[in-house]
């Protein structure tokens, strides 16, 4: 076990400082990240963070891994949101081999980042207001997730693992009632959010606890290379899917929410937003839809030619990038990912500076990290 | 300022930055090979030029050398650019980059952790995903896995 924060620091006063360990088991960690705090009272003076407690060797595992493999493997870094490493590995793949995917495809693959946009956001409602003492959020988090859950069983089969995509394309096609299901889903996720501002996001002991609790400024987020939701509650309009495009992005209408004051309830209430324009999205794609191909013609064996790329999405934590380097063989020469929870976390040993020990636990919840991406 | 003005001043800058062949940037990012000894130099001229945005940093063993890819971006005219530094087999060493971005610093100790590549001016250079003790840097093409209890 790593040493945190071990010189003795003393107070103003000349007083002795106080350790505390935090993790790697406790409850609002979001996982096994570890913390160690220096307490000057109930001040933190120093943060340090340890990770690496669910470090599974991924950049190394992809290497000994075909392709195709790797968009499977890829399931793993942030198991909340599949489908959006999905389509960030199954592009880096075809800009390597200069393959695109049928409009079908792209429309489908659309609808199924945005909708997993929509359950991320569903669980860090209801995490972030668990982690500040809220319970019941989390259980209206959890009911919407289920209904995302069970529209993507029904196309992929898997519930948490979907896999679903393919090089060049989708598994398989949608399930003939899935469009149906899907406009019913959005139709009652926007009545449902009406319930949302009135439980937590107008609740007085809710916006005591992150009204200017943990701001970030401009400065920080350039300077820490945050990305996501976590710049634009600060109020810096950058979104790849606009100003970077992908995929079928610049196709559709919607809008990028910007906040300004950059504290946690600015992120939470950014993500609620985000979360109205993904249904957007996904209502705008079902219209689109047209029947066709959903598989591009690609080579049995995945060998991309030699070369390397390096491709941006945004996933609903920040940029999800994959370096990969291609030998011509049939697997990755290197693979790396640029997780946004491992990059946007970084700010935590100083953003935590100042605050109380209570205030660590909602600084921390409003990043939003997975550990499966922080330590891959 | 696009990509091709930022390229032409830096090299008229930093006579010994050189471009990189394009045929294998499949990304349409434009890349400039730069020497290991002013690298530091030419990401802080980046900085001030506008390419202040580090998205990414990252070390891939070629097996005859290390690389170490840097890729910056400007969020107000979304120009991307990336930087390569070769460096030797032995005792692979650059610049860390930490003190002009602070979002380097957890990608410099990945690198440090798993290929083994030392970033001289780091505030905190010590191993962050594998335990403190490990042997060895995985991610090089070279690394032997030890058999453990499993085997």
């Amino acid at each position: 076990m790593t040493d945190l924060c071990k010189e003795n620091i003393k107070d103003k006063d000349g007083f002795e400082t106080m350790y505390l360990n935090m993790g790697p088991q406790h409850p609002s960690t979001h996982g096994v990240l570890r913390l160690g705090l220096v307490l000057d009272g109930e001040m933190i003076v120093k943060a340090e963070a340890d990770l690496g407690y669910l470090h599974r060797g991924m950049e190394k595992l992809a290497e000994k891994r075909t392709y195709q493999a790797n968009i499977a493997l890829s399931d793993r870094y942030d198991y909340v949101c599949s489908m959006n490493n999905n389509f960030a590995v199954a592009l880096a793949i075809e800009k390597l081999m200069g393959v695109e995917a049928p409009k079908r495809a792209q429309y489908i693959r659309i609808i199924m980042a945005e909708l997993n946009r929509v359950v991320n956001h569903m669980l860090f409602f209801g995490f972030f207001a668990m982690d500040i003492g809220a319970t019941t959020a989390l259980m209206f988090g959890f009911r919407e997730r289920e209904q995302v859950i069970e529209l993507f069983e029904s196309v992929s089969g898997a519930r948490l693992t979907y896999n679903y995509f393919r090089v060049g394309g989708v598994a398989r096609d949608l399930p003939s009632d899935f469009v149906q299901k899907t406009k019913a889903f959005i139709k009652l996720m926007r009545e449902r959010l009406k319930d949302y501002d009135i439980l937590v996001t107008d609740n007085v002991i809710f916006r005591d606890r992150t009204e200017g609790v943990g701001v970030f400024t401009k400065e920080d987020c350039l300077n820490y290379s945050m990305t996501g939701p976590m710049i634009r509650a600060c109020g810096i309009k950058y979104d790849i899917r606009k100003d970077d495009t992908y995929s079928l992005y610049n196709e559709f209408d919607f809008e990028v929410p910007v906040l300004k004051n950059g504290d946690c309830f600015d992120r939470y209430q950014q993500r609620m937003l985000e979360l109205r324009e993904s249904l957007k999205i996904v209502e705008q794609a079902l219209e689109k839809l047209e029947p066709g191909d959903i598989q591009a013609k690609v080579p049995k064996v995945i060998k991309p030619p030699a070369g390397e790329a390096y491709v941006r999405t945004e996933s609903p934590k920040g940029e999800l990038s994959v370096y990969l380097v291609s030998d011509g063989s049939a697997n990755p020469y290197r693979f790396h990912l640029r997780a946004p929870s491992f990059i946007n976390l970084q700010i935590l040993q100083k953003a935590l500076v100042g605050f109380k020990v209570a205030d660590v636990i909602a600084i921390l919840g409003s990043i939003d990290i997975v550990l499966g991406e922080v330590d891959r | 300022m696009d990509a091709q003005e930022y390229l032409t001043k830096i090299k008229a800058k930093f006579p010994d930055v050189t471009d990189v062949p394009v045929e294998k940037l499949k990304d349409g990012i434009p890349a400039l090979s730069c020497p290991a000894a002013s690298l530091f130099e030419v990401v802080k001229y980046l900085k001030e030029e506008g390419l202040n945005f580090l998205l990414n940093l990252c070390g891939t063993d070629y097996k005859e050398y290390f690389e170490v890819i840097y890729h910056f971006t400007s969020l107000e005219n979304k120009v991307k650019l990336a930087l390569k530094v070769k460096l030797p087999r032995e005792k692979p060493a650059v610049a860390s980059i930490t003190p002009l971005h602070a979002g380097a610093d957890w990608q410099e100790r990945e690198a440090f952790d798993l290929l083994g590549i030392d970033f001289p001016g780091h505030p905190n250079l010590k191993r962050i995903l594998l335990p403190e003790d490990w042997e060895g840097h995985p991610l090089r093409k070279d690394y032997e896995r030890k058999p453990d209890q499993y085997d």
